[in-house]
């Protein structure tokens, strides 16, 4: 079944007198439980179709489709409910909120989905514990390191419940073994029947989807299956040593 | 009631964010909250201090007795020249005779003389005492009510017994320990015995007027020594039975006085009859002219403190562009973010309100020093209410361009 159907989307921009065609004509679908990676150069479009999918700004032209409601026609309202309870952002820079502790944040999002408190907290305590961060719950951003400030970032996008998790170069501010264990961590969340799509520009990074689309001056070059797919396996301190 | 549970919870999250903006932001905050302070300690304390003022004066006026008319040469209020006042003829005993004779309606009719002068006990003096000299009649156009010993009796004027009756605040200087009575105390240079000292009746708002400073005597004595019949004018007190029938009484005194007189019809008075709703006027009048003056400068300062809130508020939103895009990507409505900024809004407003509170509780208690008033529960209920009204003011322009702030580029925004 699928969550998501593009069809001949278009978006332009207008800085001062210049237009920008940003998307000129893009068609996908994504079903449950894909693992997707859209890559590109900059420039490509590949952010404004990010945007699109995540529902945080709607097309010039065509139609989109999010588990069959046209999100083309929405308010900004709907636009918020949709994101709120469908959509999961993962954001290279993390963004969490600096004066809020790890559970705060990861809460976050269900406030704004009208959760009561003691549920609230009981449910983000548990996703914060699912990614791996027990020991870190009422820790501020502040005293966490990179790769456990993007793991709060994850339970954040995945306490809710969503139809999609959308990750915007989730590896792109960390060292190469924080990435790794982030990636290891996306895996996990597909093996549990999530979706995810994963904007990045790295191949080795896409090479953990099963779908590569790539995108070039607006319009979708290629789409296809991953052959050798990376199946990350979490790297202990030993097995390191080991290696 | 579906959609009321989220509103609580953003309501709630955005107190806790506010909060915790202000705890970041401190001494910017407090800069902030200054116009906000000083406005609504203005406000609250000018309105205690008036309070304070009108009881003094509602309680002084009723102690001169508002049913009493003074007759005199001079007018208290007039718009009349002044020399032309100074040109009329002085009012002599001989017409106050004539007068007590003719007059039906008033209750009590006494003549007064006035003079200034120190008044010495031991090496204690009060300079420049106002002096009423007067018949034993004059005590019943008053409302005197005495702490020590009694009014001069009639008998005592008559034979212009030198005998005095003190004010309050006369005898609390002249005797701190107290017990003046029957003591002797030299007036101009002249020895008066106490008769009688009175309980405190008027307050410091009358100034000359207020009993508390004065000293009553028979008039006789003060004719012997510090005025002349001839050159001094003098003051017919007249006291109607009740509120209800002064202006009978005053329409009488009036024709009676002009009888006296002589005075054709179309000719002026050449006399005035005073009375204390001219005082009421002139109060009011210079009260409402503090109280617009006051509120201009309060509605100034709060006006002045609205701007910096409002610029705070466009730094903060700046400042939180991304944050408002984070919030908005997770879910965050145009409505959460609104109330979310407006609710800091009204929070640095309402804590000013409050430290403003405080410090009019304190400058409150120092004006009931001087004069008896307390914090009026209508202007803490104002204060509280354009402290708020102000933060919503103030935050709703920096809010509402936080609310409509694209996701995307707020997202983007270093």
């Amino acid at each position: 079944m699928n969550i998501i159907s593009i069809e001949h989307i278009r978006k332009m921009y207008k800085i001062g007198d210049v237009e920008v065609h940003a998307l000129r004509d893009v068609s996908l679908t994504i079903n449950r439980n894909e693992y997707v990676a859209i890559m590109g150069p900059s420039g490509s479009g590949k952010s404004t179709l990010m945007n699109m999918l995540g529902c945080l700004d709607t097309p010039t032209g065509g139609k989109y489709d999010f588990k069959g409601k046209n999100v083309s026609l929405m308010s900004d309202n709907e636009l918020a409910e949709i994101r709120n309870r469908e959509i999961g952002f993962v954001f290279q820079t993390f963004n969490l909120l600096p004066r809020s502790d790890a559970l705060h944040n990861v809460e976050l999002p269900l406030i704004y989905a009208g959760v009561g408190s003691a549920e609230r907290k009981e449910r983000a305590t548990r996703t914060l514990i699912d990614v791996g961060l027990a020991d870190r719950i009422h820790h501020k951003p502040n005293e966490l390191s990179g790769g456990q400030r993007q793991r709060v970032a994850v339970a954040r996008a995945l306490v809710t419940n969503p139809a999609i998790i959308l990750a915007d170069e989730p590896t792109g501010n960390l060292d190469s073994k924080t990435g790794d264990e982030i990636m290891y961590l996306f895996s996990q969340i597909h093996a549990a029947g999530n979706t995810i799509i994963l904007v990045t520009h790295e191949e080795f990074v896409a090479q953990h989807a099963e779908r590569i689309i790539r995108l070039k001056d607006g319009y979708i070059s290629s789409d296809e299956m991953v052959q050798n797919r990376t199946i990350p396996k979490l790297k202990t301190e030993e097995n390191q040593q080991t290696a | 009631m579906k959609n009321i549970k989220p509103l609580i919870y953003e309501l709630k999250e955005g107190l806790i964010i506010a909060l915790q903006a202000l705890r970041a932001n401190k001494v910017r905050s407090i800069l902030t909250m200054l116009g906000i302070v000083i406005g609504i300690t203005s406000v609250v304390t000018m309105s205690t201090a008036i309070r304070g003022i009108d009881n003094s004066f509602q309680s002084g006026i009723s102690a001169l007795g508002s049913d009493v008319l003074y007759i005199d040469k001079w007018a208290w209020f007039s718009n009349e020249d002044w020399w032309k006042i100074r040109n009329r003829k002085n009012m002599t005993l001989d017409e106050f005779s004539q007068f007590k004779q003719l007059v039906q309606t008033p209750i009590a009719v006494a003549p007064v003389i006035n003079s200034r002068q120190n008044v010495k006990f031991g090496d204690k003096v009060v300079e420049n005492v106002f002096l009423n000299g007067s018949n034993a009649d004059y005590v019943k156009t008053t409302n005197f009510t005495f702490d020590l010993g009694r009014f001069y009796t009639e008998s005592e004027s008559n034979g212009s017994r030198y005998v005095c009756v003190l004010g309050s605040e006369i005898a609390k200087s002249l005797f701190p320990m107290g017990n003046g009575l029957d003591k002797t105390v030299k007036i101009g240079g002249v020895n008066y015995r106490v008769v009688g000292i009175l309980s405190e009746q008027g307050s410091f708002i009358l100034g000359a007027f207020n009993p508390d400073n004065q000293v009553f005597m028979p008039m006789g004595t003060i004719f012997k020594h510090f005025a002349n019949e001839q050159r001094n004018t003098i003051t017919f007190n007249v006291r109607s039975k009740d509120n209800a029938s002064i202006e009978d009484t005053k329409i009488e005194a009036e024709g009676v006085m002009r009888k006296i007189r002589g005075l054709k019809s179309g000719e002026e008075n050449n006399f005035s009859i005073n009375q204390q709703e001219g005082l009421l006027d002139n109060y009011n009048q210079t009260v409402g002219v503090i109280q617009v003056a006051g509120f201009f400068i309060t509605g100034l300062s709060l006006f002045v403190g609205a701007i910096g809130i409002m610029n705070i508020m466009f730094v903060s939103v700046k400042e939180r562009t991304r944050e408002i895009g984070v919030r908005k990507a997770l879910g965050a409505k145009r409505r959460t973010i609104l109330s979310q900024f407006l609710l800091e809004a009204s929070i640095i407003c309402l804590l000013g309100g409050l430290i403003g509170l405080l410090f009019a509780v304190l400058l409150s208690s120092l004006i009931d020093r001087f004069i008896t008033t307390s914090i009026q529960f209508e202007a803490v209920t104002l204060a509280i209410m354009i402290s708020l009204i102000t933060g919503v003011v103030a935050g709703l322009a920096p809010a509402y361009t936080a609310a409509k702030l694209d996701p995307v580029e707020a997202l983007r925004y270093e």
